[in-house]
Protein backbone atom coordinates (compact mmCIF):
# COMPACT_ATOMS: atom_id res chain seq x y z
CA UNK A 1 0.00 0.00 0.00
CA UNK A 2 1.38 3.41 -0.81
CA UNK A 3 0.39 6.54 0.43
CA UNK A 4 0.84 9.65 -1.13
CA UNK A 5 -0.94 11.77 1.47
CA UNK A 6 1.51 13.08 3.91
CA UNK A 7 -0.98 14.45 6.72
CA UNK A 8 -2.75 10.80 6.70
CA UNK A 9 0.80 10.03 7.22
CA UNK A 10 1.17 12.00 10.05
CA UNK A 11 -1.87 10.93 11.53
CA UNK A 12 -0.98 7.32 11.10
CA UNK A 13 2.37 7.64 12.88
CA UNK A 14 0.91 9.33 15.93
CA UNK A 15 -1.81 6.98 16.39
CA UNK A 16 1.04 4.22 15.85
CA UNK A 17 3.11 6.11 19.32
CA UNK A 18 -0.55 6.05 20.49
CA UNK A 19 -0.83 2.50 20.18
CA UNK A 20 3.00 2.08 21.03
CA UNK A 21 2.51 3.95 24.71
CA UNK A 22 -0.58 1.22 25.14
CA UNK A 23 1.61 -1.34 25.13
CA UNK A 24 4.15 0.05 27.05
CA UNK A 25 1.31 0.43 29.65
CA UNK A 26 0.70 -3.18 29.23
CA UNK A 27 4.22 -3.70 29.60
CA UNK A 28 4.18 -2.24 32.92
CA UNK A 29 6.53 0.56 31.36
CA UNK A 30 4.63 3.53 32.80
CA UNK A 31 6.70 5.91 32.28
CA UNK A 32 8.09 5.12 29.43
CA UNK A 33 4.19 5.06 27.73
CA UNK A 34 3.99 8.61 29.61
CA UNK A 35 6.72 10.19 27.75
CA UNK A 36 5.56 8.06 24.20
CA UNK A 37 1.79 9.39 24.23
CA UNK A 38 2.92 13.30 25.45
CA UNK A 39 6.06 13.54 22.59
CA UNK A 40 5.44 10.83 20.63
CA UNK A 41 1.56 10.73 20.18
CA UNK A 42 1.27 14.80 20.65
CA UNK A 43 4.11 17.29 20.17
CA UNK A 44 5.66 15.53 16.94
CA UNK A 45 2.55 15.27 15.80
CA UNK A 46 1.45 18.80 16.10
CA UNK A 47 5.33 19.88 15.04
CA UNK A 48 4.59 17.47 11.69
CA UNK A 49 1.34 19.28 11.24
CA UNK A 50 2.97 22.76 11.35
CA UNK A 51 5.88 21.70 9.04
CA UNK A 52 2.86 20.21 6.46
CA UNK A 53 1.82 23.10 6.48
CA UNK A 54 4.52 24.93 5.29
CA UNK A 55 5.35 22.19 2.60
CA UNK A 56 1.94 21.02 1.37
CA UNK A 57 0.22 18.21 2.45
CA UNK A 58 1.39 16.01 -1.18
CA UNK A 59 4.75 14.08 -1.30
CA UNK A 60 5.95 14.19 -4.75
CA UNK A 61 6.77 11.49 -6.62
CA UNK A 62 9.88 10.11 -6.79
CA UNK A 63 12.15 9.83 -10.10
CA UNK A 64 14.20 7.23 -9.10
CA UNK A 65 12.87 3.67 -9.68
CA UNK A 66 12.34 1.80 -5.71
CA UNK A 67 14.64 -0.93 -6.33
CA UNK A 68 17.50 -0.06 -4.35
CA UNK A 69 15.93 1.66 -1.64
CA UNK A 70 13.71 -1.59 -1.03
CA UNK A 71 16.45 -3.25 -1.15
CA UNK A 72 18.78 -1.51 1.16
CA UNK A 73 16.10 -1.62 3.36
CA UNK A 74 15.53 -5.41 3.62
CA UNK A 75 18.97 -5.99 4.03
CA UNK A 76 18.89 -3.64 6.58
CA UNK A 77 16.22 -5.11 8.22
CA UNK A 78 17.24 -8.63 7.69
CA UNK A 79 20.63 -7.97 9.64
CA UNK A 80 18.67 -6.35 12.27
CA UNK A 81 16.37 -9.25 12.98
CA UNK A 82 19.49 -11.80 12.40
CA UNK A 83 21.27 -9.47 15.38
CA UNK A 84 18.11 -10.24 17.53
CA UNK A 85 18.83 -13.73 17.39
CA UNK A 86 21.78 -13.33 19.94
CA UNK A 87 19.32 -11.50 22.43
CA UNK A 88 18.21 -13.47 26.14
CA UNK A 89 14.78 -14.80 25.76
CA UNK A 90 12.27 -11.47 26.07
CA UNK A 91 11.28 -11.19 30.12
CA UNK A 92 14.40 -13.88 30.91
CA UNK A 93 14.94 -12.99 35.09
CA UNK A 94 18.68 -14.54 33.98
CA UNK A 95 19.37 -11.64 31.03
CA UNK A 96 22.24 -10.12 31.69
CA UNK A 97 20.89 -6.56 32.44
CA UNK A 98 18.75 -7.91 35.03
CA UNK A 99 21.75 -9.47 36.70
CA UNK A 100 24.18 -6.40 36.39
CA UNK A 101 22.77 -3.61 38.56
CA UNK A 102 19.02 -4.01 38.25
CA UNK A 103 19.52 -5.86 41.84
CA UNK A 104 21.24 -3.15 43.71
CA UNK A 105 18.56 -0.87 42.07
CA UNK A 106 15.60 -2.86 43.45
CA UNK A 107 16.86 -4.02 47.10
CA UNK A 108 18.91 -0.59 48.06
CA UNK A 109 16.92 2.41 46.30
CA UNK A 110 14.32 2.87 48.88
CA UNK A 111 16.61 2.86 51.48
CA UNK A 112 19.36 4.90 49.46
CA UNK A 113 17.42 7.45 47.84
CA UNK A 114 13.83 6.98 49.61
CA UNK A 115 11.77 7.69 46.59
CA UNK A 116 8.97 5.47 46.00
CA UNK A 117 9.17 5.63 42.08
CA UNK A 118 12.02 3.37 41.53
CA UNK A 119 12.07 4.48 38.01
CA UNK A 120 12.98 8.11 39.46
CA UNK A 121 15.32 7.32 41.52
CA UNK A 122 18.03 5.68 38.44
CA UNK A 123 16.77 8.72 36.10
CA UNK A 124 17.48 11.20 38.53
CA UNK A 125 19.97 10.03 40.94
CA UNK A 126 22.05 6.71 39.77
CA UNK A 127 21.77 8.32 36.04
CA UNK A 128 21.95 11.84 37.21
CA UNK A 129 24.77 12.22 34.44
CA UNK A 130 22.79 10.63 31.42
CA UNK A 131 19.77 12.51 32.47
CA UNK A 132 21.74 15.31 32.41
CA UNK A 133 23.43 14.79 28.61
CA UNK A 134 19.57 14.11 27.77
CA UNK A 135 18.71 18.28 28.63
CA UNK A 136 21.39 19.14 27.30
CA UNK A 137 20.25 17.43 24.15
CA UNK A 138 17.05 18.82 24.52
CA UNK A 139 18.49 22.38 25.09
CA UNK A 140 20.95 22.06 22.10
CA UNK A 141 17.82 20.91 20.05
CA UNK A 142 16.12 24.12 21.11
CA UNK A 143 19.06 26.28 20.59
CA UNK A 144 19.96 24.32 16.58
CA UNK A 145 16.17 25.12 16.02
CA UNK A 146 16.37 28.77 17.22
CA UNK A 147 19.51 29.01 14.75
CA UNK A 148 18.06 27.66 11.43
CA UNK A 149 14.53 29.44 11.58
CA UNK A 150 14.32 31.60 14.71
CA UNK A 151 10.96 32.67 15.86
CA UNK A 152 10.53 34.23 12.85
CA UNK A 153 7.72 36.88 13.15
CA UNK A 154 9.14 38.96 15.85
CA UNK A 155 12.31 39.64 13.89
CA UNK A 156 10.42 40.75 10.84
CA UNK A 157 8.36 43.00 12.55
CA UNK A 158 11.31 44.96 13.71
CA UNK A 159 11.95 47.98 11.86
CA UNK A 160 15.81 47.98 12.32
CA UNK A 161 16.00 44.65 11.46
CA UNK A 162 18.10 45.20 8.06
CA UNK A 163 17.96 42.36 5.93
CA UNK A 164 15.55 39.30 7.15
CA UNK A 165 16.57 36.10 8.86
CA UNK A 166 15.80 33.99 5.93
CA UNK B 1 -8.81 29.40 12.94
CA UNK B 2 -10.70 32.55 13.96
CA UNK B 3 -14.09 31.64 13.64
CA UNK B 4 -14.12 28.47 16.16
CA UNK B 5 -16.02 29.40 19.49
CA UNK B 6 -16.34 25.23 20.00
CA UNK B 7 -12.85 24.93 20.32
CA UNK B 8 -11.84 27.98 22.02
CA UNK B 9 -14.50 26.79 24.34
CA UNK B 10 -13.23 23.68 24.94
CA UNK B 11 -9.89 24.74 24.65
CA UNK B 12 -10.27 27.07 27.58
CA UNK B 13 -11.82 24.46 29.48
CA UNK B 14 -9.07 21.89 29.36
CA UNK B 15 -5.96 24.23 29.33
CA UNK B 16 -6.13 24.57 33.26
CA UNK B 17 -6.55 21.26 33.59
CA UNK B 18 -3.90 20.25 31.39
CA UNK B 19 -1.02 22.67 33.42
CA UNK B 20 -2.42 21.37 36.64
CA UNK B 21 -1.62 18.23 36.05
CA UNK B 22 1.99 18.94 34.55
CA UNK B 23 2.66 20.61 37.61
CA UNK B 24 1.18 17.54 39.41
CA UNK B 25 3.49 15.00 37.14
CA UNK B 26 6.27 17.34 37.77
CA UNK B 27 5.69 17.31 41.87
CA UNK B 28 4.81 14.03 42.14
CA UNK B 29 7.29 12.43 40.13
CA UNK B 30 8.60 10.85 42.74
CA UNK B 31 6.26 8.95 44.16
CA UNK B 32 4.07 7.58 40.70
CA UNK B 33 4.51 7.95 37.08
CA UNK B 34 6.22 10.85 35.99
CA UNK B 35 8.60 13.32 36.51
CA UNK B 36 10.77 16.73 34.63
CA UNK B 37 10.49 15.50 31.43
CA UNK B 38 7.20 13.82 30.89
CA UNK B 39 5.83 17.58 32.70
CA UNK B 40 7.44 19.98 30.60
CA UNK B 41 6.13 18.09 27.64
CA UNK B 42 2.33 18.39 29.01
CA UNK B 43 3.32 21.94 30.18
CA UNK B 44 4.15 22.89 26.68
CA UNK B 45 1.03 21.11 25.35
CA UNK B 46 -1.23 23.09 27.19
CA UNK B 47 0.43 26.30 25.59
CA UNK B 48 0.58 24.87 22.03
CA UNK B 49 -3.12 23.99 22.53
CA UNK B 50 -3.86 27.73 23.54
CA UNK B 51 -1.73 28.77 20.63
CA UNK B 52 -3.76 26.80 17.81
CA UNK B 53 -7.41 27.72 19.24
CA UNK B 54 -6.16 31.30 20.44
CA UNK B 55 -3.82 32.02 17.21
CA UNK B 56 0.17 32.57 18.28
CA UNK B 57 -0.37 36.50 18.19
CA UNK B 58 -2.35 35.77 21.61
CA UNK B 59 0.37 33.14 22.22
CA UNK B 60 3.32 35.45 22.17
CA UNK B 61 1.19 37.62 24.75
CA UNK B 62 0.93 34.67 27.29
CA UNK B 63 4.30 33.30 26.42
CA UNK B 64 6.85 35.91 24.93
CA UNK B 65 9.81 33.94 22.79
CA UNK B 66 11.98 36.18 24.78
CA UNK B 67 11.36 34.46 28.00
CA UNK B 68 11.58 31.19 26.64
CA UNK B 69 15.02 31.69 25.50
CA UNK B 70 16.90 32.62 28.84
CA UNK B 71 14.34 29.66 30.52
CA UNK B 72 15.45 26.68 28.64
CA UNK B 73 19.16 28.00 29.79
CA UNK B 74 18.19 27.84 32.99
CA UNK B 75 16.99 25.33 33.31
CA UNK B 76 19.95 23.12 32.37
CA UNK B 77 21.61 25.52 34.50
CA UNK B 78 20.10 24.79 37.69
CA UNK B 79 20.39 20.75 36.81
CA UNK B 80 24.28 21.83 36.52
CA UNK B 81 24.44 24.18 39.54
CA UNK B 82 23.10 21.06 41.58
CA UNK B 83 26.09 19.18 40.42
CA UNK B 84 28.55 22.26 40.85
CA UNK B 85 26.57 22.55 44.45
CA UNK B 86 27.30 19.02 45.39
CA UNK B 87 31.05 18.92 44.81
CA UNK B 88 31.47 22.26 46.37
CA UNK B 89 30.11 20.88 49.50
CA UNK B 90 32.86 17.77 49.43
CA UNK B 91 30.89 15.40 47.37
CA UNK B 92 31.31 14.21 43.77
CA UNK B 93 29.44 15.37 41.06
CA UNK B 94 25.22 15.24 41.30
CA UNK B 95 26.24 13.21 44.77
CA UNK B 96 23.24 14.55 46.35
CA UNK B 97 23.83 12.90 49.50
CA UNK B 98 25.88 16.13 51.21
CA UNK B 99 22.66 18.20 49.85
CA UNK B 100 21.43 17.85 53.33
CA UNK B 101 22.16 16.59 56.80
CA UNK B 102 20.67 13.26 56.12
CA UNK B 103 21.39 11.82 52.85
CA UNK B 104 17.97 10.55 52.19
CA UNK B 105 17.04 14.48 52.23
CA UNK B 106 19.85 15.16 50.46
CA UNK B 107 17.99 12.96 47.80
CA UNK B 108 14.72 14.20 47.89
CA UNK B 109 16.09 17.61 47.50
CA UNK B 110 18.66 17.10 44.31
CA UNK B 111 15.89 15.25 42.38
CA UNK B 112 13.36 18.20 43.18
CA UNK B 113 16.00 20.51 42.02
CA UNK B 114 16.99 18.44 39.07
CA UNK B 115 13.54 17.22 37.62
CA UNK B 116 12.88 21.21 38.04
CA UNK B 117 15.44 22.02 35.77
CA UNK B 118 14.90 19.39 33.51
CA UNK B 119 10.83 20.66 33.29
CA UNK B 120 12.07 24.30 32.97
CA UNK B 121 14.15 23.38 29.74
CA UNK B 122 11.53 20.63 28.39
CA UNK B 123 8.48 23.19 28.43
CA UNK B 124 10.57 26.27 27.12
CA UNK B 125 12.42 24.38 24.36
CA UNK B 126 9.59 22.56 22.97
CA UNK B 127 7.51 25.88 23.25
CA UNK B 128 10.15 27.71 21.29
CA UNK B 129 10.08 25.10 18.48
CA UNK B 130 6.60 24.87 18.27
CA UNK B 131 7.06 28.66 17.54
CA UNK B 132 9.57 28.82 15.37
CA UNK B 133 7.90 26.12 13.54
CA UNK B 134 4.22 27.64 13.24
CA UNK B 135 6.02 31.38 13.12
CA UNK B 136 7.47 30.93 9.64
CA UNK B 137 3.66 30.14 8.65
CA UNK B 138 2.78 33.26 9.57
Amino acid sequence: MRIRDLFAVVMLSGIYSLISAGIFVVLDAVDVAFTEAAVGAGIATVLMLGTLALTGPKEAAPKHRPLLPLAVVSITGAVLIWGTMDMPRFADPDAPIHRHVAPRYILDSPTEIGVPNMVTSVLASYRGYDTMGEVIVIFTAGVGVLALLGVGRRRRKNPRGGPENE
Amino acid sequence: MNDQPVLKVVAKLLIPYILLFALYVQFHGDFGPGGGFQAGVIFAAGIILYALAFGLDQAFKLVSPAILRPLSAIGVLLYGGVGVATMLRGGNFLDYNVLAHDPVHGQHLGILLIELGVGITVTSVMITIFFAFVGRNA
